[in-house]
């Protein structure tokens, strides 16, 4: 998936590294003209929690262990991987909906929820269970 | 992240300045279950200077609504962009959250 003009980065689990990386990634997709609303809600909203879904629950919060992630933007998508060192989990069978009275008032849940709202496609790399791709399409 | 607090009457006033994301949210938590162990009831986040939060800011102030309202108290919100708004409408927790145009609108809801 990577080009030569893609980022790639590899960091530590520290949740504090999340938001650096992800305004590396928006100021790509500027550059690429991405609608407004992509850049300010969409990209940084989807791209912190895919990060820290990979350093809390890939990695358990091990700060020893690395995330990969790996952005190629262009003026048609954005296609980003970010890769954990966990043994990989079935994001089909995390489908609770935070948005059901039982669930409103729950602190978490909404992580998943909210990148598949925010982005086109959210999927599993096939034969890598512990790499998600997350698509977006530019408008 | 940093934030500002301020006593209006009985009412804290949490300024955010920044992100309230995954990071950063344990210091809002902290500091707010600190001024509810001192008495504080009453809360306003200001957002007029947050971009964006994601599912742990939300769960945090979930998780702080709900205590304070246990203890007869509130959180309410102030100042939200257009991007904070539509989060709100897309998890349905605007139906959970009084959310005030502006800072004095919030104040004068308590």
């Amino acid at each position: 998936m990577v080009s030569s003009s893609a980022l790639d980065f590899r960091i530590p689990s520290d949740l504090a590294r999340i938001e650096a990386i992800v305004a590396q990634v928006v100021h790509r997709c500027r550059e690429c003209r991405f609608d407004a609303r992509q850049l300010s809600l969409n990209v940084p909203v989807a791209l912190t929690e895919a990060i820290a879904n990979a350093m809390l629950r890939g990695n358990g919060e091990d700060a020893a262990k690395e995330v990969r992630i790996r952005a190629e933007v262009s003026e048609a998508r954005l296609v980003v991987e970010v890769e954990d060192e966990g043994a990989g989990f079935d994001l089909d069978a995390c489908c609770t909906d935070p948005t059901t009275p039982e669930n409103l008032e729950r602190e978490d849940g909404r992580g998943l929820f909210l990148m598949r709202t925010l982005m086109d496609e959210v999927v599993r790399v096939e034969g890598a269970s512990n790499v998600v791709r997350l698509t977006l399409r530019r408008r | 992240m940093t934030l500002d607090a301020t006593l209006h009457g009985d009412v804290l006033v949490i300024a955010l300045h920044g992100q309230l994301i995954v990071g950063n949210r344990q210091a809002l938590k902290q500091r707010v279950l600190d001024d509810i162990e001192s008495g504080t009831r009453k809360v306003v986040v200001d957002f007029a200077n947050t971009g964006y939060i994601d599912s742990s800011g939300l769960g945090v102030l979930v998780s702080l609504a709900k205590r304070l309202r246990e203890l007869g108290g509130d959180l309410r919100l102030a100042n939200l962009n257009a991007d904070l708004r539509t989060l709100f409408e897309l998890t349905k927790l605007d139906a959970l959250f009084q959310i005030a145009d502006s800072r004095e609108q919030a104040l004068a809801s308590f």
